[in-house]
This record gives structure tokens, C-alpha cells and sequence, in this order.
């Protein structure tokens, strides 16, 4: 049983999927089990979010303002802000 | 009035700068790269030499567009000295229909179209065969004799035109993604991003101002000084070696390893000393060929070096682009609301840095309502590549001239307005996330006191511009070796390229932790297998991520050398203590350099650090410029120019205020000069460096960089990047100091003379997009 809550902030081209709305509390440990979750909630949400198993390529996940490189495996904590990012490298 | 309030607070935090306890860092030392680079010893790849060298020549299109219907190589063959001719049909292929690919493989198959055309040509440029002979004249002639049949397609070549649904498609393959879901249909759009937050259509309706502007931009090359160039040899035992200018050895080898599908272990990439690279470096273009084309060639080195031209035509460049933003603020001056556009050309293949200049398009401001919708679109262009903050002064562009315009409407001064909508630790990002302890604040105040905005600027067709900019900076992964010699001095094995400066910057880190003397560090560069992995310099990430890389380095010898130290001198090792290069415990004492002695004849020290920042703290800037235009000819001089930059701290001072003046220069060529001419059929009019405009030292005054120091609380040194940010506002606060000694606003980049008569209504309508 999962008791652990975190806040995913649906990015702006997938909220139609999910009620319209910003910010979403779900139970998980990790950012897989909130996917998880989502998906039981909005069914073809994972899709748009995943391929093969893992983020799409050019998304990154960025937890409490770190920039994951665990991806989908990343661990979140009790009230922990989850965000589905462009990934960003420079020049 | 509370918002007043908290402009005043914020002055007030701006105390005296603490004085960092530092001896080495923030101090200018000589490079030791620098000697051999004034008196030509330094080796670039044009220099290598290798025994039984050939030399390569690469086939371009003549063509924008174009299908293959057949190559004819056997007349290049049969020449004399000719080694080996390589086609697309030498590249590994990959199986399936390129429509039904994976994201991955469609990327790696787009890769591999960029390196040799396959089927198609996109671009005028593209390579189509390459050839490796005894001597370039040879080579040249060979290219010559190669029969290419194309069926002439028309091009698009504006990114709007290109989004049309009557647009010539170059991809039959592409569709659009909208974050996993694909358009049924191909076109050019290669991606759509939206961004939003709040009820921004609520907050235009209820908003006091509101300004909605169109900008154009041209595609603009990074200028570097050294064309691309690459040395390859497939040994007759499966292993490669590339001599090569990059801006990152492990990154190249894995594009290398997946374009030739073979494992990237064999693959060693040695980097050479780099002659510029701004983000045009990070992508390989010549280095496969090498390697195709030396095992061809019966595993003889083969060399290739571009001309400028070719660089211009087919190395990436950044995008052209379409920018669309709207603004609204109340009477207080608060941006209550914004929305953008942003269609990025991608050049001929996807992967457009539209998402960079959507991220940082309104960063600077705290803004509830908004929406940003990007397009990552295709034409008939080089694939664009990564150019200093790649993205961003474009946008930068559109957003801070609307900014300059609700300034103007509300009668308030531009950096109280800015201060009044800075973003501030804890605030929220536009990409949602929360902001950690940030400089804006600290840059618009630095430039509000300077004397360049204190002295009022006076005379006709005289004008100031004020802009700020965002950029996000990144942490990447970095790698560095330290040895410890018995003479005390440090072997610092360094897995980043040095584009500006990096080699003495991080010995100064490893100097200021062991205490010990700048000359005592001696900072080499690693080819890809004697260093752990590291990725490409770029992203403002070497002084950050590296310098980390190396604090810890010498944090782990002073460990091993306290232990050993505690063992000879028959203390516990949490006994013996290190401070200002000496190691003590109890009576006993020991400088750095006995310590090592001491320490390496009982066994050698070497330690090896590897590290994945995963918080990176962004940066921030705030320019003003002064010009002067001369309403007979439209010809822009820039009177003075300030940049003050938040760099949370400064490792070696000068290197900075050079980045910072570097960026500053580069930004006045997008703002004036710069950009790509084609002709109809999608030929590039202007490959060469007297058409393509740069800014000369002549175009330039002297530019006063005012360095601000918040220190970065996530770095142990409070580094943050520094390196891409000083090009970012640019071209607006020029636009802006435009506008204000003309009157009129100018919406397209460059700003060039035709363009400044025909604001000023005395010169001839000219074409929205040249490139």
C-alpha cells in the first residue's frame, strides 16, 4: 500500500486527457508508480508520456527542482513536485 | 505601493560584496594554453601529420532540393590517386519504413541522412559522396568527376511558408509530434509544444496595457574562426582513432559509434585545440567520413578539413525563426499576462531549439497567465545546430522589445519595471518549476547605478536600450583524473574540451583546494580513453560541472594524504588536519609538497572523480546599449554598451569579462549584421566571410562587463555558467535603444541599414525573411 502523495504538474498538451487540470496529487514512490497512476486515472496518458519503458526521447523529469538523470526510476518524497520537462543542453 | 515597497527592499540588499577568502580564484593568472597559441605551436587539425596521410574531399549538393535518382562514382574511381569514394550506401541502414520508427531510430536515421544524403538532398550543400586521394588537388578533381541525376524539387525555405499545408514536404516520413501523438499526415512540422499556466485570456481582458508584436529573425552561423576538421584512421584491427576539433570527445564518439553501428570502446577520439565552436561543434559531420573512407582506403589516415563555404552551407547554424508575443500589464506595472508563438526553423532536419527559446522567453518574470505554443519546423536549410544559448537571443529578441513597449506605454522607466516583475528565489518559473537564489535582481540594480545609465544621453537619432535575459544553464556529466607527483605539483587530467579558458580556470580549482601553487597543477586534456566520460562543453557547464568534478578530485588526494600522513606519523587519520596547503597533527607539520614526497614513495597517489550535478542554477543578465543611427544611410553605431551578468563566482576574472564581451560581440552581429541570403531555387548567396557580415573590431566600442557575484548555494564554490548568457539580450536592448533615437520599432533581425531607412520611411519595403 502506497501512502507516500506527490503533485505532477500535467504538462499544458496532455490536461485535456486529465479534467483539465494543472497539478494532480497521486500516490507513488517513484515517478514510474506516479505514471502508474496517472495513466489508471487517464487512460492513454503513459503513452504520450513513454516509449519502450522509458521517458520520451527529449523529456526529462525534474523532482523538488532536481533534474533526474534516473528518469522513470527516480524516487519522490511525501509532497514532492513533479514536472515533465523539455530536456535542455546548450551550446 | 507594495510592489514599490519591495523595489526599495531589494536595493537595499545590495551591501558591500563579501569578500571571498580566496588566494587563487577570482584572480586573472596567464593561461597555460597561452603561449603556445600566440606563437603558433598549438596543434589544430589542419596541423596533423600522420605517415601515409590521405586526403578527403566531400561531394555537396548543388541543389536545395532534390531526389536522388543515381550516382555515378566509377570515372572518380579510375583517377589516379584516388584511395576510396564513399556514398550513403556505405552507411549501416536501418530496417523498417523511416515513417514507423521509433523516436530513437528515427533520429539516429536523421543523423545518418545529415552525414550522406540518402535518397534526397535538403539542403544546397548536403553532402552526397565523399573521396579520399593522395593529395586534396587530387581529391578535388575526383569529386569533380562524380555523376550525380537529380530530380529537382522546389524548396521552401521560410519557416511560415514551410508550415503551410501546400508546403513542399522534404520528410515523407515526418509527422507532427504534439508530446507522443503523431499527425496522421507528414508535413513539415516536426513538433508542437505548448506551454501554459492560469487563465491568460481573463488576465489580457482585465489588463490596463497590452502589446501584440510580430518579429522575424535570420539564420545566423556561430562565426567560428577554424573550420570543421577531422583525422581518422581504422586501424586494420577494428579499432578507430579521430584527431578532431570538438567540443566534446565522448559525445562525439557516441554519435560516431551509432552512425557506424559498431561500439563505441573502439572508437578513441583525441581533441585538438579548438578554434572557436559556440555550440557548432557538438555535431559531427566530417569525423564518420574520415573513418569510412580510411578503412576504404586499406586503413590509410585520411584527413578532411572544410572550407569556409562549406562550413556556411552545411555545418548547423541557428535557426530562422517566427516569434509572435503579446504582453499585458496592469497600471502598477505588473506583466499580468502573456502568449507566444514560436516557429523555429530546424534547417532540413528536426531538432530546432524552439523549446530553449520558449523556455526562456519570459523567464525573467514572475507571470501567472500565460500560454507558449513552439513549432520545430523543417526546411531547405542546414540542420541547425547549437549556437550559444541556442534559441534564446530571438526570442529574447521578441519578448524584451514588447517588454521596452509596455514600458513606453505605462511612462514607466524599463528597469523599474524589470525589478518590479523580476523573478526572486522562490518564485516560480515559467517551465513551472521553483527558483532558487537567482542574480536578476542584483543585474538590474548593477545597471541602474552604473554611470552609463546615471549619464543622461543627449543628441538627435540618439537612443538607449535596456534588456534582461534568462538562460537556464546546465549541470551535465563530468569527469577528471588528479596525480600527485613526489615534487609536489598535480597532474590534472581534464575529460572537457578548453574552448575559452577551461584548463586554467579548473586548475585554479584544484590550486585554491590543495593549497598549493597555480603552477604546480598542470591541467592536460584527456582523449576518451584516458578520462571518464564527459559531456560536450556547452550549456554554460565546464566551470560548473567540471570545477565541481575538480573540487571534489582534490578533496579526495587531501583525504588519501591525510590517511597515508596519519599512518607515518602514527596518528589516526581524523587527527591529521589540512588547512592552507599544510597538513599537521599535534607538533607534526608537512607543506603540501612534503607531504607528497613523503606520501608517494610509500605508494603513487592518483584519484579519479566523476560528476552528475542534478541542480543547476540559471542565469541571469540585464544590458544597456547607447547608439547612434545616421538617418542618411541607416548605418547603426553603438556609442557605449554595459552588461552586467549574474556569474555566482567569478573563477579566473578575466576569462569572464571576455565570455561576457565574446557574447556581447557575436550579439551585435545577430542585432546588425548577420544573416543567410538565398536565392529562389535555395542557394546560399552569401558562403563566404565578406558577404556574411560579422562585426569587426571596428563595429565595436569598448564593452564595460560588470560582473555580479551571487553565489551559487548549490555549487561549493558558487559557480554558476557564465559562458552563453552575455549573447542573450543583444539584439533587443539594441532594438530598444533603436526605438528610442528613431521612433520607430524595428520587428526583424538583423537590423540592417535597408531596414533602418525603410523604419525611418525613406528606404524600399524588404523581404520579411531572407534565411
Amino acid at each position: 500500500m502506497i501512502e507516500r502523495m506527490a503533485v505532477v504538474w500535467i504538462p499544458a498538451q496532455l490536461r485535456e486527457m486529465a479534467g483539465g487540470k494543472e497539478q494532480v496529487e497521486v500516490p507513488g514512490d517513484t515517478v514510474w508508480q506516479l505514471v502508474g497512476q496517472l495513466e489508471a486515472r487517464y487512460p492513454g496518458l503513459e503513452r504520450r508520456l513513454c516509449e519502450n519503458g522509458q521517458l520520451r526521447a527529449g523529456l526529462t523529469v525534474c523532482v523538488d527542482g532536481c533534474f533526474s538523470s534516473l528518469g522513470l526510476r527516480q524516487r519522490v518524497a511525501e509532497n514532492s513536485e513533479v514536472h515533465f520537462l523539455p530536456a535542455i543542453s546548450g551550446g | 505601493m507594495a510592489e514599490e515597497t519591495r523595489a526599495n527592499e531589494i536595493s537595499t540588499e545590495l551591501g558591500p560584496a563579501q569578500e571571498p577568502a580566496f588566494k587563487i580564484i577570482g584572480t586573472r593568472p596567464v593561461r597555460p594554453d597561452g603561449l603556445d597559441k600566440v606563437t603558433g605551436r598549438a596543434v589544430y587539425g589542419i596541423d596533423m601529420r600522420l605517415p601515409g596521410l590521405l586526403y578527403g574531399k566531400v561531394l555537396r549538393s548543388p541543389h536545395a532540393h532534390a531526389r536522388i535518382r543515381s550516382i555515378d562514382t566509377c570515372r572518380a574511381r579510375a583517377l589516379p590517386g584516388v584511395k576510396a569514394v564513399v556514398t550513403a550506401a556505405d552507411l549501416p541502414t536501418i530496417a523498417g519504413d523511416p515513417a514507423h520508427l521509433d523516436d530513437a531510430s528515427f533520429a539516429l536515421y536523421c543523423q545518418r541522412a545529415n552525414i550522406l544524403a540518402i535518397d534526397k538532398v535538403l539542403y544546397h550543400g548536403h553532402a552526397v559522396a565523399a573521396v579520399a586521394a593522395t593529395s586534396l588537388q587530387v581529391a578535388e578533381e575526383a569529386v569533380r568527376l562524380i555523376e550525380v541525376d537529380y530530380e529537382v524539387l522546389p524548396p521552401v525555405l521560410d519557416v511560415v511558408q514551410a508550415m503551410r499545408e501546400e508546403a513542399p514536404v522534404l520528410l515523407p516520413s515526418l509527422r507532427t509530434d504534439e508530446l507522443g501523438q503523431k499527425s496522421e499526415r507528414p508535413n513539415n512540422i516536426a513538433s508542437h509544444v505548448r506551454m501554459q499556466r492560469g487563465d491568460p485570456q481573463q488576465a489580457f481582458r482585465e489588463a490596463a496595457v497590452v502589446v501584440d508584436r510580430e518579429f522575424r529573425t535570420s539564420t545566423v552561423h556561430q562565426g567560428y574562426l577554424e573550420p570543421q576538421t577531422a583525422t581518422g584512421l581504422w586501424n586494420s584491427d577494428g579499432q578507430i582513432t579521430i584527431w578532431t576539433s570538438t567540443q566534446g570527445i565522448h559525445n562525439q564518439r557516441q554519435q560516431i559509434a551509432g552512425i557506424l553501428a559498431m561500439p563505441a570502446t573502439r572508437i578513441k577520439m583525441v581533441p585538438m585545440e579548438v578554434g572557436g565552436a559556440f555550440g557548432g561543434k557538438i555535431r559531427v559531420y566530417l569525423e564518420p567520413l574520415a573513418a569510412l573512407l580510411s578503412r576504404q582506403s586499406g586503413y590509410r589516415p585520411v584527413k578532411l578539413v572544410m572550407t569556409y563555404a562549406e562550413v556556411l552551407q552545411a555545418t548547423g547554424p541557428t535557426s530562422g525563426s517566427y516569434i509572435r508575443v503579446k504582453i499585458g500589464a496592469n497600471a502598477a506595472g505588473c506583466i499580468t499576462a502573456a502568449e507566444a508563438t514560436l516557429a523555429y526553423d530546424a534547417g532540413a532536419l528536426p531538432g530546432s531549439p524552439v523549446l530553449d527559446g520558449a523556455g526562456i522567453l519570459l523567464s525573467p518574470y514572475k507571470i501567472e497567465n500565460f500560454q507558449i505554443d513552439a513549432y520545430d519546423v523543417v526546411v531547405n536549410k542546414p540542420q541547425t545546430g547549437a549556437y550559444r544559448a541556442p534559441g534564446s537571443a530571438n526570442a529574447n529578441f521578441a519578448a524584451e522589445s514588447v517588454i521596452d513597449e509596455v514600458c513606453e506605454k505605462l511612462g514607466m522607466d524599463p528597469i523599474e519595471f524589470r525589478l518590479r516583475n523580476a523573478v526572486q528565489q522562490g518564485d516560480r518559473r515559467i517551465d513551472g518549476t521553483v527558483c532558487g537564489r537567482v542574480g536578476l535582481v542584483e543585474t538590474l540594480l548593477a545597471i541602474r547605478e552604473h554611470p552609463h545609465y546615471q549619464t543622461p544621453l543627449t543628441g538627435k537619432y540618439r537612443g538607449r536600450g535596456v534588456a534582461s535575459a534568462f538562460w537556464f544553464n546546465w549541470g551535465g556529466r563530468s569527469s577528471v583524473t588528479a596525480a600527485v607527483n613526489p615534487d609536489g605539483g598535480v597532474s590534472l587530467v581534464i575529460g572537457a574540451a578548453d574552448l575559452s579558458g577551461s584548463r586554467v580556470a579548473l586548475a585554479m580549482v584544484l590550486a585554491e583546494t590543495l593549497g598549493i601553487h597555480l603552477q604546480a597543477v598542470k591541467p592536460v586534456l584527456g582523449d576518451s580513453d584516458a578520462v571518464g566520460y564527459c559531456d560536450q562543453t556547452s550549456g554554460s557547464r565546464t566551470a560548473f560541472s567540471s570545477g565541481l568534478a575538480v573540487y571534489e578530485v582534490g578533496q579526495k588526494l587531501i583525504q588519501e594524504m591525510a590517511a597515508r600522513l596519519g599512518e607515518y606519523w602514527g596518528v589516526p587519520p581524523a587527527e591529521v588536519v589540512f588547512q592552507d596547503g599544510i597538513f599537521a597533527a599535534g607538533a607534526e607539520r608537512m607543506t603540501f609538497a612534503q607531504a607528497a614526497a613523503q606520501v608517494t614513495g610509500q605508494c603513487p597517489i592518483v584519484a579519479a572523480i566523476s560528476v552528475h550535478p542534478q541542480v543547476v542554477s540559471p542565469a541571469f543578465a540585464t544590458h544597456v546599449a547607447d547608439v547612434e543611427v545616421d538617418p542618411e544611410t541607416g548605418k547603426v553605431t553603438i556609442l557605449r554598451y554595459t552588461a552586467a551578468q549574474d556569474v555566482g563566482r567569478a573563477l579566473h576574472r578575466s576569462n569572464v569579462e571576455g565570455q561576457m564581451q565574446g557574447g556581447v560581440a557575436q550579439g551585435v552581429g545577430w542585432a546588425l549584421y548577420e544573416g543567410y541570403v538565398y536565392s529562389a531555387e535555395g542557394r546560399l548567396l552569401n558562403c563566404n566571410l565578406l558577404d556574411y557580415r560579422m562585426p569587426t573590431a571596428l563595429d565595436l566600442p569598448m564593452i564595460d562587463a560588470v560582473v555580479v557575484e551571487v553565489p551559487n548555494p548549490d555549487h561549493p564554490l558558487g559557480v554558476r555558467g557564465a559562458g552563453e548568457i552575455p549573447i542573450v539580450p543583444v539584439p533587443a536592448a539594441i532594438a530598444n535603444a533603436i526605438h528610442d533615437a528613431l521612433g520607430s520599432r524595428l520587428g526583424m533581425l538583423p537590423m540592417s541599414p535597408a531596414r533602418i531607412l525603410e523604419a525611418i520611411g525613406v528606404g524600399q519595403p524588404t523581404q520579411p525573411e531572407v534565411g
